[in-house]
C-alpha cells in the first residue's frame, strides 16, 4: 500500500570497518548484518523462493497434491484457450473480463471521487476534522465486516429496493447483485466506497502541499476557481495521481475478500476476479497447476506496474 | 495562463453566489458523508432490532425497542458451521494471533530500519528494494507453497509430539498464522521504520559510537526513545491489517476451532440453514469490527499516516 518516500544512496559504508584482530570487535562489525539477516533470509525464502516454487508448480501436472514432474506449459495453454472462450464464458474469461471492468471503473471512480472530495474539503470547510474520518473509516474495517451490510443493502428483497418500495417508489428495481451480468458492478460500488476516502486523503495532503503564493498570483490575474484547478492545481498534483494509481492498481489486483463477502462469488462464479479464480482452482477444484499459473499471471501484472515505479523511487535522486 | 473573467464579475457576483456556493459544497459533503456512513449505520441499528421489526420495518429506521439480545446471541450462541457456541472463541483466536504477530513484526521492522539507515553496507538499497517489493506481491503467488510447508511442519509436529510429548507449536493454526503475518508484514514494518530513521540525525549515532556505545545500546538508548510516533503508526497499521486479513486466515485456518474472527464471521453470515437472523449477523459483524473501529476512533490520525507513509511526496 505504501511506497518509499526518499532514499539517499551512500556507496561507502557509513561506519568504516577497520581490520581488527579481536573476534569480539569483528562480531561487533558484523552485528548489523546479523540482525538484518533473519528478515532478509525470510524474505528471500518465503517471498522469492515461494514465487519460484509457484512458477515451478505451474509447469507441472499438479491436481489435488503437488507433483514435481515438469510437464510443460499446459496450464498456461489452457488459460490461453479459456481467455477466448466467451460463449459460454469460461471461469477464466469471466475473471479477467471482470478484472478489466472492475479495475478500470474502480481506479477511475476512486481517482475522480477522491479528487473531487479533496477539492471540496479544501475550501476552508468548518467541520473538516469531523468529515475526514467519516470518509476514511471504511479503509480501517475488513470488507468481510462491512460486506455484511452491503450485501443486505443491495439485496432486492431487503435493502434499498425494499426501502424505496416502502417509501412509495414501487417501480424502483435494483437487483444487480443477483444478476450475473451486473454483479461485478456491485463489487465496484463497494470497492469505491472502501478506498475512495483514502484516495481523498492522499489528494488532500497533496493540495495542502501546494504553495499558496501560486494560487494567490493566479487569482490576482483573474483566474476563475475552475481555471485555477484545471490549469494549475491538477497539473501540480501529478505525482499524487501516480502514487494513487499505483496504490489502487495493486489493491484492485489483490481484491479478494470484496467478492467473497459481497457475492460469495456471484451467481455461477460470475463475480470472480483472478484472485478468486486462483483460490477456487487451487483449493476447491483440485487444479493446482492451473491455480498456480493464474497466480503467476497476477504476479506478473503487478510486477509490470510496481517495479518501474519502485525503481524510479529508489534510484539516487538529485537533491 | 489566460485571463478570461474580469474581476468585476467576481465583485458583482457578491455574497449571493458565494452563499449559494457554500450551500452546494456543504450539501455535497454531507451527502457523501451519508454514503460512507450508511453501511455502518445499517449494521448498528439492525443489530439492536428484533427479527420481527426487521421483517416489517424499514432498514434505516431506528430500533423501536432496542434489544441487546442479538449481541448476546452473536457472542455466545450463534452457529459457526456446526458448532453453536457463538463467536467469542474466534474473537480470542484473533487476539491470540494479532498480539504476537504485531509485536514481533514491529520490533523486527524497527531493527531492520535501524540497520538499513544507520549501519549501511554495500547493497543496502537492493536489500531494501527486495523487501519492499514483497509488500506488493499478490499473496496468491505464495499461498500454495506456504500451505505445503505448513502442512509438512504440522506432520513433523505430530511426530515430535509422539516422541517428546511437545509439538513446539508446529501445526498449531494460530502459531502458523502468526508466522505468516510476521513474514509478510516485514516489508511494511521495515519500510515505516526505515523512512522514519532516515530523517534521524546520524551525527547522534556517530557521537554515541565515539563514546563507545554498542549497536544495541544505541538502539535502546537513542533510537527507541525517539521512535514513539512511528511505533504507534506501525502497530496500528499491522493490527488493522492482520485483524482484517481473510485470505491467509481462510487458507491456513479455514475450518475448525482455530478460525480467526473474519473467517468465523463469513461462516456465520453464509450459513444457509434455518431462518437467517440478520440482527445476529449484524451484531457479529459489529463485534468483529469493534477492535479496529476502536483503534481508528482513538488514533485515526496515526492510522492514516501509516496508510500514506511515503505515498505522497512533498
Amino acid at each position: 500500500m505504501s511506497t518509499v518516500a526518499e532514499t539517499s544512496m551512500t556507496l561507502t559504508p557509513e561506519h568504516d570497518s577497520r581490520p581488527s584482530a579481536s573476534v569480539r570487535s569483528r562480531l561487533q562489525d558484523a552485528l548489523p548484518k546479523i540482525v538484518l539477516a533473519p528478515s532478509f533470509a525470510a524474505t528471500i525464502v518465503f517471498v522469492y523462493g515461494f514465487i519460484l516454487w509457484t512458477i515451478y508448480l505451474s509447469f507441472t501436472n499438479s491436481k489435488t497434491f503437488p507433483s514435481y514432474a515438469i510437464t510443460g506449459p499446459r496450464a498456461y495453454q489452457r488459460l490461453w484457450r479459456w481467455t477466448f472462450e466467451s460463449d459460454p464464458p469460461s471461469s477464466w474469461y469471466t475473471s479477467i473480463t471482470n478484472m478489466g471492468i472492475f479495475g478500470f471503473l474502480y481506479i477511475f471512480i476512486c481517482l475522480a471521487l477522491g479528487l473531487f472530495l479533496a477539492i471540496l474539503l479544501d475550501q476552508k470547510i468548518r467541520g473538516e476534522g469531523m468529515l475526514r474520518p467519516i470518509y476514511l473509516y471504511p479503509m480501517a474495517l475488513s470488507f468481510i465486516v462491512t460486506g455484511v451490510a452491503w450485501k443486505w443493502f443491495l439485496d432486492p428483497g431487503l435493502g434499498l429496493e425494499q426501502t424505496l418500495h416502502q417509501w412509495g417508489w414501487t417501480s424502483f428495481h435494483f437487483d444487480w447483485i443477483k444478476n450475473k451480468d451486473f454483479v461485478i458492478y456491485t463489487v465496484v460500488i463497494a470497492g469505491v466506497w472502501q478506498a475512495s476516502g483514502f484516495i481523498m486523503a492522499m489528494f488532500l495532503a497533496g493540495l495542502r502541499g501546494i504553495d499558496g503564493e501560486i494560487m494567490k498570483a493566479a487569482q490576482i490575474d483573474g483566474a476563475t476557481t475552475f481555471q485555477l484547478y484545471r490549469r494549475i492545481v491538477i497539473p501540480l498534483l501529478r505525482p499524487v495521481f501516480l502514487s494513487a494509481f499505483i496504490v489502487l492498481a495493486h489493491l484492485a489486483i489483490k481484491s479478494y475478500d470484496l467478492v467473497v463477502a459481497l457475492t460469495s462469488g456471484g451467481p455461477g462464479g460470475s463475480a470472480w476476479l483472478p484472485s478468486n479464480f486462483m483460490y477456487e482452482y487451487t483449493f476447491k477444484r483440485n487444479e493446482m497447476a492451473v491455480g498456480s499459473a493464474s497466480a503467476v499471471i497476477m504476479l506478473m501484472t503487478i510486477t509490470a506496474i510496481i517495479v518501474p515505479y519502485l525503481y524510479s523511487e529508489l534510484r539516487e535522486k538529485p537533491r | 495562463m489566460s485571463v478570461v473573467t474580469t474581476t468585476a464579475r467576481q465583485d458583482t457576483g457578491g455574497t449571493n453566489t458565494k452563499t449559494l456556493n457554500r450551500i452546494v459544497i456543504y450539501g455535497l459533503l454531507a451527502l457523501f458523508a451519508l454514503f460512507y456512513l450508511m453501511p455502518l449505520f445499517v449494521m448498528l441499528v439492525t443489530s439492536f432490532k428484533t427479527m420481527d421489526e426487521i421483517q416489517n420495518g424499514n432498514m434505516l429506521s431506528l430500533p423501536r425497542a432496542p434489544t441487546f439480545e442479538p449481541w448476546l446471541k452473536a457472542w455466545g450462541e450463534t452457529c459457526v458451521g456446526l458448532t453453536c457456541a457463538g463467536i467469542k472463541g474466534y474473537f480470542w483466536n484473533s487476539i491470540k494471533m494479532v498480539v504476537p504477530a504485531v509485536l514481533i513484526s514491529t520490533l523486527l521492522g524497527a531493527l531492520n530500519g535501524y540497520v538499513l539507515t544507520k549501519w549501511r553496507f554495500r547493497g543496502h538499497t537492493l536489500v531494501f528494494g527486495l523487501m519492499l517489493f514483497a509488500c506488493f506481491i499478490p499473496f496468491q503467488s505464495v499461498l500454495l507453497p506456504m500451505a505445503t510447508i505448513l502442512g509438512s511442519l504440522g506432520r513433523f509436529g505430530v511426530t515430535l509430539q509422539n516422541a517428546t510429548g511437545l509439538t513446539f507449536g508446529l501445526g498449531n493454526p494460530t502459531v502458523n498464522l502468526v508466522f505468516v503475518h510476521v513474514v509478510y508484514g516485514l516489508g511494511f514494518t521495515t519500510l515505516f521504520f526505515r523512512n522514519y530513521y532516515e530523517a534521524f540525525p546520524t551525527e547522534l549515532i556517530k557521537a554515541a559510537q565515539v563514546d563507545g556505545a554498542s549497536f544495541f545500546q544505541i538502539f535502546r538508548r537513542i533510537m527507541l526513545p525517539n521512535s514513539m510516533p512511528i511505533f504507534v503508526v506501525t502497530v496500528i497499521y499491522q493490527f488493522t491489517n492482520i485483524w482484517n486479513d481473510f485470505l491467509f486466515a481462510s487458507a491456513y485456518a479455514g475450518t475448525g476451532d482455530s478460525m480467526p474472527m473474519t473467517v468465523a464471521l463469513n461462516n456465520v453470515v453464509n450459513t444457509s440453514t434455518g431462518v437467517v437472523e440478520y440482527n445476529v449477523n449484524m451484531a457479529a459483524a459489529m463485534i468483529a469490527a469493534l477492535p479496529t473501529l476502536l483503534v481508528y476512533v482513538l488514533a485515526g490520525r496515526y492510522f492514516v499516516r501509516g496508510l500514506m507513509a511515503g505515498a505522497v511526496k512533498g
